[in-house]
């Protein structure tokens, strides 16, 4: 069986090629940034005001709660669609590069918090129990004692949520948001030009290899093992 | 400058619990009393040994003291100050001049040695500088000086508890509290953490509560001794009244498992597999036990020591000892007789 298609054209594509790994590094990395912060946040709330927690408070954990579960099953395709009007009010338009930013960073923020929330159940109370008879206050507890101790799995939290992310960043093709999975599809799968959708895979496998490896040496250093 | 370790004695904390009582109330309504009616005051420099099975309510009864848990009624006064009911931010206070231990050391992994004793002084504010000192001073003191720059994980249990001795002692506080903190320890290194609270206790004057389900840790440390059980506290005294005459069925049992010194049921059987009759004897000073068994002697009976055992608390000495007598009935009755009147004589049997 043989399979024609037309040979890339590099020359003509290259630049785009390059643009778009741009734009994919930047939507990655901001909504890592900013998705990330507000996860951590939530992430931080949800374990601290569940029953027992240094900020225990049962409305706040539920609230969270059930806000996190109702977000995080939507399909990230189907959220752009939902959050249009909520994006047309914050960033002012419904496409485009800063607009899908804007919904990956809703996004990420949920999938985060709970693995952010996950990673810290596994704290061990005693040590929190020693900060309070220390008599360190909730917030120097979250920042002094929580968060340092759960760092190792943190990272490689946030490294797993990364390559969601950069999943994410391929479907903003969409709503013009640019980025190698647009690349893909655009100059790839619409074209018949299979050359092009694997150049394009290879790049996203190896932005996601550089993470995971990142993300594991980080961990370890964190962990010293 | 920071106080040196070796500081003159300070006044430990004074401890009164009035009418104390702690209510569980979980998620299905049900109520369960850890404390329940807790009246005890614990002196200025004392060590209290609180001693009890697991859920007795030991551990509830010293996490009220540093208001980790809050009494449901009561007043617990620390130098006369009632913490029940304080705000949050009043506890805090409180507890930065309360040190604590714990049954799994509970040290921050996230940080070293000299981290985890350093820790607690960053909450007090202390500049950088003077840190560093009164860090390398605390971990002389524990005799860890060269383990500073360990992470807990390269630590053995024993030196995790200096650690944790360490930490706790880091804010001068006047008082101690240890929750089992002996409970993960081989006897050895039980041992050794045993000595190093006494030694604190001794040079600073600091107030020691430990919580144990060791009647053998009480023996070592403690000057007085409080047994729980149910919620409640059903025998205070004195080490030496505790142990000498148990007072209560709980009691007594902690003591037998420290001294050894009756033969337990098994021991029993087979001493009255014999011929004789068997009588354990409370030696004391005055016990007159000697007299009592060359009298028998005298009268045609022949006496024999099958177990028992004799040990010093608190400067006194005391034991008990089980004897068979073979012989004349009338010998064997007038050595119980006599040493009825001077002491507490029982015979074992079937």
């Amino acid at each position: 069986m043989t399979t024609t298609y037309l040979a890339a054209d590099w020359d003509r594509l290259g630049s785009t090629f390059l643009e778009a790994i741009g734009d994919t590094l930047v939507m990655v990395s901001v909504t890592m940034i900013i998705g990330g912060l507000l996860g951590l946040v939530i992430g931080v709330l949800l374990y601290t005001t569940r029953s027992g927690g240094v900020l225990q408070s049962k409305p706040v954990y539920w609230v969270l709660n059930v806000l996190v579960n109702f977000i995080r099953p939507i399909p990230f395709i189907i959220m752009i669609a939902m959050f249009a009007p909520l994006t047309l009010s914050v960033v002012g338009t419904t496409i485009g590069r800063s607009a899908a930013i804007f919904i990956m960073c809703i996004a990420a923020a949920f999938a985060v918090a709970r693995i952010v929330e996950q990673n810290l159940v596994a704290i061990d109370p005693g040590v929190i129990e020693a900060a309070r008879a220390m008599g360190a206050g909730p917030w120097k507890i979250i920042s002094t004692v929580i968060l340092p101790e759960a760092l190792g799995p943190l990272v490689l939290g946030y490294t797993f949520i990364f390559i969601a992310v950069v999943d994410m960043s391929a479907m903003d093709g969409y709503i013009g948001g640019g980025g190698i999975g647009d690349f893909a599809i655009v100059y790839g799968y619409r074209a018949y030009d299979l050359e092009v959708t694997y150049a394009a895979v290879i790049v996203i496998v190896i932005i996601v290899q550089i993470a995971q490896l990142l993300g594991n040496w980080l961990s370890r250093k964190i962990l010293r093992r | 400058m920071s106080e040196p370790v070796t500081a003159p004695p300070r006044t430990g904390t004074r401890i009164e619990f009035r009418d104390v009582t702690k209510v569980f109330t979980n998620q299905r309504k049900a109520e369960t009393r850890a404390v329940d009616g807790v009246t005890l005051t614990v002196e200025p420099g004392e060590i209290l040994g609180v001693i009890g099975y697991s859920g007795a309510g030991k551990s509830t009864l010293v996490r009220l003291i540093n208001g980790l848990d809050t009494a449901t009624s009561g007043q617990l006064l620390l130098d006369g100050t009632d913490v029940i009911g304080l705000s949050e931010a009043k506890l805090r206070s409180i507890r930065t001049g309360i040190g604590m231990i714990f049954q799994q050391f509970n040290l921050f992994h996230s940080r070293t040695a000299a981290g985890n004793i350093e820790y607690p002084l960053k909450l007090s504010g202390m500049g950088k500088a003077e840190r560093k000192q009164r860090v390398a001073e605390l971990l002389d003191f524990v005799g860890l000086g060269d383990k500073g720059r360990n992470y807990p994980e390269q630590l053995s249990g024993g030196q995790k508890q200096r650690v944790g001795i360490a930490r706790a002692l880091a804010t001068n506080p006047s008082l101690l509290l240890a929750d089992e903190a002996t409970s993960a320890l081989d006897p050895e290194t039980t041992h050794d953490v045993l000595t190093l609270l006494r030694e604190i206790n001794r040079e600073f004057g600091i107030t020691i509560v430990v919580i144990t389900h060791e009647m053998e840790v009480v023996r070592s440390i403690a000057d007085k001794v409080a047994v729980m059980e149910a919620g409640k506290v059903v025998e205070y005294g004195s080490v030496y009244e505790v142990f000498s005459d148990p007072k209560t069925a709980v009691a007594a049992r902690f003591v037998a498992t420290a001294l050894r010194n009756t033969p337990d049921q098994v021991e029993a059987e087979d001493l009255l597999a014999h011929d004789g009759r068997l009588f354990t004897v409370d030696l004391t000073e005055e016990s007159g036990f000697f007299a009592a068994a060359a009298q028998a002697r005298e009268d045609g009976a022949s006496i024999s020591i099958v177990h028992g055992g004799v040990t010093t608390l608190q400067k006194q000495s005391f034991g008990k000892m089980t004897v068979r007598l073979n012989g004349p009935e009338e010998a064997i009755e007038t050595f119980r007789a006599t040493l009825a009147r001077t002491t507490d004589i029982q015979e074992i049997t079937r």
